[in-house]
């Protein structure tokens, strides 16, 4: 699993990258209350808001850690936004994108570098 | 890490060791939650939540003159206010808009006992030091406040001292509690029974951790009292009403006096009488958003047309109702309980339909008739 400065992680199988949000972003929104997943079929470029996540207070964008065609959403999240707050980096995942450029995760972070990130927040 | 920019309450360093994350709000760092916003908002619902909200403004208007002055810029009728009571009511510019809302009572025989909004209190307190005149007087207090609501506050209050149990709803009192010099008025920003309690800054603390021994009581951040003042039909100032709103297009005019309005002499009095003959442009309206995402402040209202008629100021999730809710302006002849109109949030039109406000029903105690 891979992680990003914006807190996404990334796990890829083959040229498939499930993507979702770390715990720790997890925990700092709080009560995840509303899911907004793309759409399948969508192309996203690494970088582009993709999805949205909201907790009771507010909105928040949620960028694609990778480029490539969504070919799953998880759709659950809609009667179950509660999912990313208990289970952040499992079934709580966003989207499975079929990654366009594999190299693209070389520049993202390790567990350990994310942790590292973490520890000078 | 405290932002060096940010004023603290008296009450920063309970927080932190309670563990809450605190956030810049009204130019203080506050909790904006302990536990979680969700299981905060249900734990108040359900018995009695206690918040920090010493941020706020608190003042005296003392003389003479104190109330013929302080009713220049409101438009509710102080004259008459018994002593012990309290009524909310609106600090408006010349254009009858609305500078703030505001609690004033007299729970004490010396003047008004005032509270205003945090990221106001400045700007109210300079306005009213430059325009009251004769000998009234304002004397800004440096004091702590904190709110306890909920259907067990009264309970939980009555151990400490039982007369408070007999305070009707906006009733005030200037009384001894915890062995200090405090006002208490049964009131709040929930929609539940409860307690606003203005307490010595130094004492706040002690205060603060006596009423946590109690099992029903629990500390609540920002973000749980701005979802269930959302859920109680509360306006929140900068947000929903700001100077240039109206009490007209606030939907506040309970907050105008008979008395007042025949005597048309408060700041803004002409258009506000103007408004409620002819109508306003705009009125303050609820919303549930019956698909999708929340509506959010800022999201656009649409007519079933799709033309856009106003914008949402605020809203959210009700944890009470399990649905999104929110407070929105929109013309008159769109503000009948039942119409349906289009929420639109990030491009995407959601139905929405006018229903009444408080969208949880109101708690609080009445007195019964002697």
């Amino acid at each position: 699993m891979k992680f990003t400065k914006d807190h996404e992680w990334v796990s890829l199988d083959g040229d498939i990258a499930t993507v979702g949000i770390s715990k720790h972003a997890a925990d700092a929104l709080g009560d995840v209350v509303f899911v907004e997943v793309p759409e399948v079929g969508k192309t996203v470029s690494k970088g582009d808001s993709f999805a949205v996540v909201e907790s009771v207070k507010a909105a928040s964008d949620v960028y694609a850690p990778v480029s490539g065609e969504v070919i799953e959403a998880n759709d659950a999240l809609s009667t179950a936004p509660e999912t990313v707050n208990s289970a952040a980096e499992a079934d709580g995942w966003f989207a499975r994108i079929k990654v366009s450029d594999a190299a693209e995760l070389d520049a993202l972070m390790d567990q350990a570098a994310y942790d590292a990130f973490l520890a000078t927040l | 890490m405290t932002d060096q920019t940010l004023k603290t309450t008296p009450l920063n360093a309970a927080h932190r060791r309670l563990g809450a994350r605190m956030v810049g709000f009204g130019g203080y760092d506050m909790p904006v939650q302990y536990e979680g916003v969700l299981a905060e908002h249900r734990w108040t619902r359900e018995h009695a939540g206690l918040f920090d909200v010493s941020h706020m403004g608190q003042c005296k208007i003392t003389g003479a003159d104190a109330v013929a002055q302080f009713e220049r810029f409101v438009p509710g009728d102080y004259e008459i206010l018994k002593a012990g009571k309290q009524k909310y009511s609106l600090l408006l510019n010349t254009d009858g808009g609305i500078i703030d809302d505001l609690m004033a009572g007299r729970p004490d025989h010396d003047g008004l006992f005032v509270v205003v909004n945090a990221g106001n209190k400045d700007e109210d307190f300079a306005f009213w030091t430059a325009n009251l005149q004769g000998d009234a007087k304002l004397t800004v207090l440096d004091r702590a406040l904190i709110a306890i609501q909920g259907p067990e506050a009264a309970e939980v209050m009555a151990a400490h001292e039982p007369v408070l149990a007999e305070m009707g709803f906006m009733e005030t009192a200037r009384l001894m509690l915890f062995g200090v010099d405090c006002y208490v008025s049964r009131s709040g920003y929930t929609g539940e029974d409860g307690y606003e309690i203005s307490v010595p800054a130094d004492q706040a603390e002690r205060i603060w951790n006596t009423l946590l021994e109690d099992a029903r009581v629990k500390p609540i951040g920002l973000g749980a009292r701005d979802s269930l003042r959302l859920e109680a039909g509360l306006p929140l100032h900068g947000h929903d009403i700001d100077p240039t709103t109206s009490a007209v297009e606030g939907a506040l005019t309970f907050a105008l006096s008979k008395s007042r309005k025949e005597r048309a002499d408060f700041n803004g009095a002409e258009r506000i009488l103007k408004e409620l003959a002819d109508g306003p442009t705009r009125v303050r309206v609820g919303l549930v958003v019956k698909e999708g995402a929340p509506a959010r402040e800022g999201a656009e209202i649409a007519d079933m047309d799709g033309d856009v008629i106003g914008k949402v100021t605020s809203g959210g999730p009700s944890p009470t109702l399990g649905k999104n809710i929110a407070m929105g302006f929109v013309p008159p002849a769109f503000s009948s309980l039942g119409t349906e109109l289009k929420v639109i949030v990030r491009g995407k039109s959601a139905d929405a339909e006018v229903v009444a406000m408080p969208f949880v029903a109101q708690r609080y105690y009445r007195k019964p008739k002697a």
